[in-house]
C-alpha cells in the first residue's frame, strides 16, 4: 500500500498502482498529479461515460425540449397553428379544474398510501427479519407484489371489484359498482398501489433492521424496556435513515401513479393523476403544448418535494458500507 | 412453542396477502366463459381455452416476442454500461465522482412522465417512434441508476486483494481477473440483472405513450388493449391467461433467487 501512490509512472506500472491505490481519505493529497494518478483518472471518465452520456441525453436534453414546447401552442391535430406563445399554456393549464383535480387526486393518492405503507412496511419487515419460523416462505411471497407487472396486479384488482365477476365485489358491496364511484374508486387505488408496493418499502426498511445491534436490544430489554419502548427508543432512531430513504423513494415513486389508474378506471369520475391526464393530453389529445406544460409542472412538482425532503431531513446516508448483512 | 405459533399466524397472513390477488387472476384465467362472472375464488369448470385462444391470436404473441426482446436486449446493455461505472466509482478515484453518482439518484427519481411528452416528439421525428430502440434507450436510461447502485454496493464488498494475491502467485492480469475477480463478482451482476429486467418487464407508461402497432407493442400494453377492440367476444378470460404468461418468469425468479433479490434490494437502494 505505501508505494501506490508513488510508484514512477511507466505505462506497465500504472496497471499495477491502480489496484493499489484505494479510494481512501489518506491518500488524497493535493500534489502534482503522478503517472499513475492521472491513468486512474483517465480510465475512471472511461468507464463512466457511456452511462453518464445515456442518462443525460435521455433525461436532461428531453426535458429541456420538452420546456421549449411548452411554450409553444403545439397540437398535432392542427399542426399549422404551430406558434409561439410564451407562457399561455401554463395559465391555461393553472387555471384548469382538470389539473387541479388531477393535482389532488395525486397528492391524496401519495399521502395515503405512503402512510400505511410505512406502517404496513415496517411490521412486513420486522416479521421478514425475526420470524422464527418460514424466513424463506414469507420473504419470497412478499417479492411476488414486489416483481409482479403492476398492469396484471391492477387487472387481478378490477375483476375482483367488478360486480358479478369478483370475490371483492361481491363479497363487500353486492349492490353497487365500487369502481364507478370516485371514493370507493381511490380506495381501490390506494389499496392497489399498498399492494404492490409495500414489500419495497419492507426490504428497505429492513436493510435499517439489520444495522439495529442486537446487544442493545438485550441491554434495553435487560433494563426493563418493554417491547414498545424498545422499538421507539432503540429500534426507531437507528432506522431513522433507512425510513427516511424509503419515505423518499416511494413517495416519489408514488406521484408517478398512472398503471394502476389507467387499468382499474382510467380516469373516469375524475379519479386521475397528474401522470394521467399528461398521457391524456399527449396521446389521446395529441396535444404537444399542453402535454408538455403538465411534463414540465409535474417535473418541478418532483423536483421541489425531493428538495424539501433532503433539506428537512438532510442526505440520510445510513452510515454502514455493507448494508446487505443480514 | 407459543412463540412460534404467534409468527406462524403472522407468516400465514403474510402469505395470504402477497399471494391472494395473484391466486385470482390465475383462477380467472382457467374459468370457461359460461363461469367466468359466477364470483367463485376457485373455478368450478376448469379449461384451457384461455390459453389455446391467446397464443393463437398474432396480438399476443408479437407483443410476447416483442416483451422479451426488448427487456433482454436493455438489460444486457444496462447491465454492461452499469458495470463499468459502477467498477470505476467502487475502485477508482477521479473528479465527478460524487457527481455521477448525485445524476443516478436524480434519474432514479425522475418523474418519467415528464420524459413522455418530449420523448414523443423526438422519436417521431427520428424514426424511433413504435420501435424497439425506442423502448429500449428508456429503459437503460432508468435502469442505469438501478444497476449502478446496486452493482457499487456489490463491488465494494469484494475483497480485491485477493487479486494481487494472486498475481504475487505467477497469475497474470487477466487470469486474476478470470479465475478471482470474475467469480466473485458474478453473482452482484447477475442480481442486478434480475432486478433489471423486472424493471423493464413491468414497464407500462413508456410502452403504451411510444408504440403504437403490434411492431413494438409489450404484453402489459397488449394486455389493455385486449379490452377495448378485441376479437374476443369477452376479454376478461383472455387477460387473464396472457397475465398469468407475463407473470410466470417473474414467479420464477423469486422462486429461485429470492435471497439475491433481497440482498440486491437492501445492499442497493439503502445507499442513499
Amino acid at each position: 500500500m505505501s508505494i501506490g501512490s508513488t510508484t514512477p509512472g511507466a505505462a506497465a506500472a500504472g496497471e499495477q498502482t491502480r489496484e493499489q491505490v484505494r479510494p481512501e481519505r489518506a491518500t488524497r493529497r493535493k500534489k502534482p498529479l503522478s503517472e499513475g494518478k492521472r491513468q486512474e483518472r483517465r480510465l475512471g471518465w472511461l468507464l463512466c461515460a457511456p452511462a453518464a452520456f445515456v442518462m443525460v441525453a435521455v433525461t436532461a436534453y428531453p426535458i429541456l425540449y420538452s420546456f421549449w414546447l411548452s411554450l409553444q401552442r403545439y397540437d398535432l391535430k392542427f399542426p399549422d397553428e404551430r406558434e409561439f406563445v410564451w407562457f399561455e399554456n401554463y395559465v391555461t393549464v393553472l387555471g384548469n379544474g382538470y389539473w387541479w383535480s388531477a393535482f389532488g387526486v395525486t397528492m391524496l393518492i401519495t399521502v395515503v398510501s405512503v402512510v400505511i405503507e410505512l406502517v404496513l412496511g415496517m411490521g412486513l419487515a420486522l416479521i421478514m427479519h425475526r420470524t422464527l419460523i418460514g424466513r424463506g416462505l414469507v420473504r419470497t411471497s412478499a417479492l411476488i407484489p414486489y416483481g409482479i407487472v403492476t398492469v396484471v396486479a391492477a387487472f387481478s384488482w378490477r375483476y375482483a371489484w367488478t360486480p358479478g365477476t369478483g370475490y371483492l365485489a361481491n363479497l363487500v358491496s353486492p349492490e353497487g359498482a365500487p369502481l364507478t364511484e370516485r371514493a370507493s374508486a381511490l380506495a381501490i387505488i390506494i389499496g392497489a398501489e399498498i399492494w404492490k408496493t409495500t414489500p419495497f418499502m419492507a426490504l428497505l426498511l429492513m436493510a435499517g433492521l439489520a444495522l439495529v445491534p442486537d446487544d442493545l436490544l438485550k441491554a434495553a430489554s435487560m433494563d426493563g424496556a418493554s417491547a414498545w419502548q424498545r422499538f421507539v427508543r432503540v429500534m426507531l432512531p437507528v432506522m431513522k435513515p433507512a425510513i427516511l430513504v424509503a419515505l423518499l423513494f416511494r413517495t416519489l415513486d408514488a406521484l408517478r401513479v398512472f398503471d394502476n389508474i389507467y387499468v382499474l378506471t382510467a380516469g373516469a369520475n375524475n379519479t386521475s393523476s397528474v401522470s394521467m391526464i399528461a398521457y391524456n393530453n399527449l396521446i389521446r389529445g395529441l396535444n404537444l403544448g399542453i402535454g408538455s406544460t403538465m411534463s414540465v409542472l409535474i417535473f418541478l412538482t418532483v423536483a421541489i418535494i425531493a428538495f424539501v425532503f433532503v433539506k428537512l431531513f438532510g442526505t440520510a446516508a445510513p452510515g454502514s458500507d455493507d448494508g446487505s448483512k443480514r | 412453542m407459543n412463540a412460534k405459533l404467534k409468527w406462524g399466524l403472522l407468516d400465514a397472513i403474510v402469505v395470504v396477502f402477497a399471494l391472494v390477488p395473484v391466486l385470482w387472476i390465475v383462477s380467472l384465467s382457467f374459468k370457461t366463459t359460461a363461469t367466468l362472472t359466477d364470483g367463485n375464488f376457485i373455478p368450478r369448470d376448469w379449461t384451457l381455452e384461455n390459453y389455446r385462444t391467446i397464443f393463437q391470436t398474432d396480438q399476443f404473441v408479437r407483443a410476447l416476442v416483442n416483451s422479451i426482446g426488448i427487456a433482454l436486449i436493455s438489460t444486457v446493455i444496462a447491465v454492461v454500461l452499469g458495470t463499468m461505472a459502477a467498477y470505476a466509482i467502487s475502485r477508482l478515484d477521479f473528479p465527478g465522482k460524487s457527481l455521477l453518482v448525485g445524476v443516478s439518484l436524480l434519474i432514479a427519481m425522475f418523474p418519467q412522465v415528464s420524459l413522455v411528452s418530449p420523448l414523443f416528439d423526438i422519436e417521431r421525428q427520428a424514426g424511433l417512434f413504435d420501435t424497439w430502440p425506442g423502448l429500449i434507450l428508456p429503459y437503460i436510461t432508468f435502469a442505469l441508476p438501478l444497476a449502478i447502485y446496486t452493482l457499487s454496493a456489490f463491488f465494494k464488498q469484494i475483497p480485491w486483494d485477493l487479486e494481487k494475491a494472486a498475481k504475487m502467485d505467477g497469475a497474470t492480469q487477466a487470469e486474476a481477473f478470470r479465475k478471482v475477480i470474475a467469480p466473485l463478482a458474478a453473482p452482484g451482476v447477475f442480481t442486478t440483472a434480475i432486478l433489471v429486467f423486472i424493471f423493464c418487464w413491468n414497464d407500462f407508461l413508456f410502452a403504451i405513450s411510444l408504440t403504437s402497432t403490434e411492431q413494438s407493442r409489450t404484453v402489459p400494453v397488449a394486455l389493455s388493449f385486449f379490452t377495448g377492440a378485441s376479437q374476443f367476444e369477452d376479454p376478461t378470460g383472455a387477460i387473464s391467461a396472457a397475465a398469468v404468461v407475463i407473470t410466470i418468469p417473474i414467479i420464477l425468479f423469486v422462486l429461485f433467487f429470492q435471497k439475491r433479490i433481497v440482498a440486491g434490494l437492501t445492499s442497493g437502494a439503502v445507499k442513499g
